[in-house]
């Protein structure tokens, strides 16, 4: 159940937002003005390359508080980082750079879920031999020249972290599920999406050419019903049975910060015999006593899921993807992949910074630090979101999720956060339309294994203050606050009061 | 209002559909996930390089010179790119861990793009972080439903997906024929002469490569430029093949030519061919690229270019500016090796004299696909032999618009020596006889 804010709340933002809305009647003016002038300019009359409309959310709310994203940063992304001051004396039109750089700014906003992200120790020297024998490209594809032995290493180490039986790593993230997908199901196929998937696995299922239906997130009723009168009526006009049903799930929802319900999933599959497609990208190696991800947390068997994919960006601190399950299904994507026939294979420096970090997460580099930090970002976790939630905040998301999204509602707070923050020297990401629904704008935390308590103190302190001055203190339900005493006798007699 | 015996019907109606409903569900088997591989798939086992793909490389065990990796200007293991690159990883360490939207804008991308736009000579350049993402992401951000895309049959597949992405109207014309193109672009006029308002808001677009991947022929840009004036439609180029290959200075077929680069709306390339890196870039008019930073899919949602493969592609594009020879260089070698193979009994070079990449075609075809696969992997495996490396141009047979058929690939580097080109043709002259005739 979400908590949510009062009516008074609800009815402010939408009238917020309808604020915005005057601003087509001042684009009315002046696009009749620059019309002429463009038309003058173009003087070729070719049709013109964007629509108004389309760009009217960016030119009226977007540019006004452009100064929150895109933010250029010049040190490692780690626990803190180095952030580039930037001016602006045309409203965000443009930037300058003044030249200043803003040191030791908390960093909540990297994806660095373990804390591999350093530019010392074991997985950087690995990286650097590697970077000196191999040189940086590879220049082929993995079906040509460009297979190194370094990444038939990486794929069978991948196999045996996820406990699957094969493994193929790709290039990007976004392109395995864009590439793979189309490879995997097509016309005459059923794919059935949350709601709330990300953009690349949108991308794959429409490449693909399957009918694509949408579920309500983690509902699982909703799913339910989906797979039913799929089954039971078959394709749409013909009636014909349907070749193959894939579900698309994701292990953490990067936006929501909840962990999909997968016991449920894996019986509903199981019971209509459809197959699983399970994206892990936020998941792997944040969730899981040992990192393995949301089929470890559930205690689940790697085996019930179809098609376990994920990335290397987050817990791993490189870049490119994998996917994992069967022999018989990486078979068929090593040889039907449009990777592995079209584009680069990864970089030899990349695959060396993965199976270091790998190695280290399964401890097998003879020391506990992957376990250790496997444990800190649980503990960092749990005191994160259990503070904000006694200071008053609504916080989306399962109580283990490291992604804490914040509401902020009202579009004019999503800058005022982002700014305050900032100079409060914490960087923060926030996020409004259309990545969420436009009266459901928040703040997004990534939490890390590389911060300490107390920079997790000192950021706490600040959202407080924040929190107070902006009015972001939405929830309506109070936490008693912990107590960090033991129980006692003189405990009891202070609460009394 | 329904009388007992008619209630009790209905209610056994409804309980006879649910248990319908029932075994229609028990009965219903889907198709296995993926089909069965046959183990001699001729995809299925990869060949393993063992060491950095280089010059010399070591394939499966044996030692060869390479003339498969598409490492044009030999900047795979040049020191200097290896040095910057290790400085980087020393200062950032591997990964970005976030999108550029989200903190993982770094200043070395910052440095890329915009020595990438003063190279080229255009206003603004953006990187993407996977070359087969740069033309897929692009061409959907500009050209959606409704709107009308011309483009080469020989076009390569990053292009084909970016079209299907797009759900654009697609039209085919036959490759490099411009004649062709002109009647599709009149037929067009036509259709919108009899609906102006439509017309008024469908945008018209032409992709081409500068040196096409599947034919290694070089389009006609002067033509196309003014046929883009005549009709009206904006021109993609791609040119993963030819940066960094042709021109004086390695800026592309735009300079090969001689035309003004503000004539081309927008130039695609992939950094994984000539700057030996990984990632790809787009550059054109701020009024055109900026746009690509919220709608480019492979620029906003996904993790940023490693700031390590970044600083070296900075430093390959300092050395192509530092030795502005090499491309000469490259051309007379690959005249060079395109006059060396030509008369083999069996296989005819398809591609231009200068593409550094070319295929091997078989003159007659045995008739089945496989079989001519197979006669070529016969030679491929031989020439391998030899120390040799090449390899067979692989493709998606099903996926593909206009499948080409199937062929060797040569690749030719500035770091091959004469002896060496002399003695890989003379190789395959002779493996080719052997296993042809």
């Amino acid at each position: 159940m979400r908590p949510e804010p009062g009516g008074c709340c609800c009815r402010r933002t939408v009238r917020a937002n309808g604020c915005v809305a005057n601003g087509e009647v001042r684009n009315g003016y002046v696009r009749s003005s620059a019309a002429a002038a463009a038309a003058a300019a173009a003087g070729q009359d070719f049709v013109s390359l964007y629509q108004d409309f389309e760009n009217f959310y960016t030119r009226n709310l977007y540019m006004r508080i452009r100064d929150n994203w895109n933010r250029p940063i010049c040190s490692v992304p780690g626990a803190r980082v180095d952030i580039m001051e930037r001016q602006s004396h045309d409203y965000n039109w443009s930037f300058k750079y003044t030249g200043n750089i803003i040191k030791g700014v908390i960093n909540m906003g990297s994806y660095n879920y373990l804390g591999f992200a350093r530019n010392t120790g074991s997985c950087q020297e690995a990286a650097a031999k590697v970077l000196e024998e191999y040189g940086a490209g590879v220049c082929s594809t993995r079906q040509e020249i460009g297979n190194l032995d370094k990444h038939e290493e990486l794929e069978e180490l991948v196999a045996r972290f996820l406990g699957v039986e094969a493994a193929m790593a790709y290039g990007m993230g976004f392109a395995t599920n864009s590439m793979n997908i189309p490879a995997l199901v097509g016309k005459g196929c059923l794919i059935l999406s949350d709601e709330l998937n990300h953009a690349s696995l949108v991308l794959g299922a429409r490449l693909s050419g399957a009918t694509i239906r949408i579920f309500k997130h983690n509902n699982m009723q909703s799913l339910e019903k989906l797979l039913k009168d799929a089954i039971v009526y078959g394709q749409p006009r013909t009636r014909r049975p349907w070749k193959k049903i894939l579900i698309l799930v994701e292990g953490i929802y990067s936006m929501e910060g909840s962990i999909v319900r997968l016991p449920e999933v894996i019986a509903l599959k199981k019971k209509y015999k459809a197959y699983l497609y399970l994206d892990e990208a936020h998941s792997i190696g944040a969730l899981g006593p040992t990192g393995r991800g949301v089929v470890e947390y559930f205690g689940l068997d790697p085996e019930d899921v179809d098609v376990m994919m994920g990335t290397f960006t987050k817990s791993f601190g490189a870049s490119g993807g994998y996917i994992g399950g069967k022999k018989e299904l990486i078979d068929y994507l090593r040889t039907h992949s449009h990777s592995a026939v079209y584009a680069t294979s990864l970089s030899p420096p990349v695959v060396e910074q993965i199976i270091t970090s790998m190695k280290c997460i399964m401890g097998q580099d003879g020391t506990s630090l992957g376990k250790e930090c496997v444990q800190q970002l649980a503990e960092n976790t749990r005191y994160f979101r259990r503070r904000l939630k006694e200071m008053g905040f609504i916080i989306y998301g399962n109580e283990d999720s490291p992604v804490v999204p914040l509401m902020l509602y009202m579009p004019a707070k999503i800058g005022a956060f982002g700014r305050e923050m900032l100079k409060r020297n914490i960087g923060v990401v926030v996020v409004g339309f259309p990545a969420t629904p436009i009266i459901e704008s928040r703040a997004r935390f990534c939490l890390s294994a590389a911060h300490t308590k107390e920079i997790l103190d000192t950021a706490l302190k600040e959202i407080d203050e924040v929190g107070d001055l902006l009015q972001l203190k939405y929830s309506r339900h109070r936490l008693v606050p912990l107590l960090d005493r033991p129980f006692d006798e003189t405990t009891y007699e202070e609460t009394e009061d | 209002m329904a009388t007992a015996t008619e209630q009790w019907v209905l209610v056994e109606m409804v309980q006879a559909l649910y248990e319908e409903k029932e075994e229609l569900i028990e009965e219903w088997q889907p198709e296995p996930l993926v089909p069965p591989v046959p183990k001699d798939h001729p995809a299925l086992n990869y060949n393993i390089v063992s060491g950095p793909p280089s010059h010399k490389t070591v394939v499966n065990g044996k030692e060869c010179i390479n003339f498969a990796s598409f490492n044009f200007l030999g900047l795979l293991d040049n020191p200097r790119v290896k040095a910057a690159a290790l400085a980087s990883l020393k200062k950032y360490g591997v990964g970005t861990c976030g999108p550029r939207g989200f903190y993982g804008t770094f200043d070395v991308h910052l440095d890329l793009e915009d020595r990438l736009a003063k190279f080229m000579k255009t206003e603004e350049a953006i990187i993407y972080s996977y070359g087969f993402a740069t033309i897929a992401s692009a061409i959907p951000a500009y050209s959606k439903r409704g709107d009308i895309v011309f483009v080469d049959r020989a076009a390569c597949f990053a292009i084909q997906k970016g079209l299907q992405a797009s759900r654009s109207d697609i039209k085919l014309f036959k490759h490099n024929d411009m004649a062709d193109l002109e009647r599709l672009l009149k037929e067009q006029e036509i259709e919108d002469q009899k609906n102006p308002r439509k017309a008024r808001v469908t945008r018209r677009f032409i992709v081409v490569e500068g040196l096409y991947m599947n034919t290694g022929t070089i389009c006609p840009l002067p033509e196309l430029v003014k046929l883009k004036y005549k009709y009206k439609a904006r021109i993609f180029l791609e040119e993963s093949l030819s940066f960094g290959v042709l021109g004086e200075h390695g800026r592309g077929v735009t300079e090969h030519y001689g035309i003004n680069i503000d004539d081309i709306d927008l130039i695609s390339a992939n950094m994984e061919n000539a700057l030996a890196s990984i990632g790809g870039f787009c550059c054109g008019r701020s009024f055109v690229i900026d746009h690509q930073r919220l709608s480019g899919q492979g620029y906003c949602f996904s993790a940023s270019l490693p700031p390590l493969l970044a600083a070296a592609a900075i430093e390959a594009l300092n050395i192509m500016e530092e030795n502005p020879g090499i491309f000469a260089v490259l051309k007379e070698k690959c005249g060079q090796i395109h006059k060396a193979l030509q008369g083999i009994s069996g296989l005819k070079v398809v591609g231009e004299s200068l593409s550094p990449a070319f295929h091997l075609q078989l003159e007659e075809s045995t008739g089945s696909r496989e079989q001519d696969v197979r006669l070529l992997q016969e030679i491929v495996d031989q020439c391998m032999n030899r120390s040799i490396a090449l390899t067979q141009a692989r493709y998606l047979e099903k996926e593909e618009k206009c499948l080409p058929p199937p062929s060797i690939r040569v690749v030719v580097t500035v770091e091959q020596t004469e002896e060496e080109l002399e003695r890989a043709a003379s190789t395959i002259k002779e493996v080719a006889q052997a296993v042809l005739l």
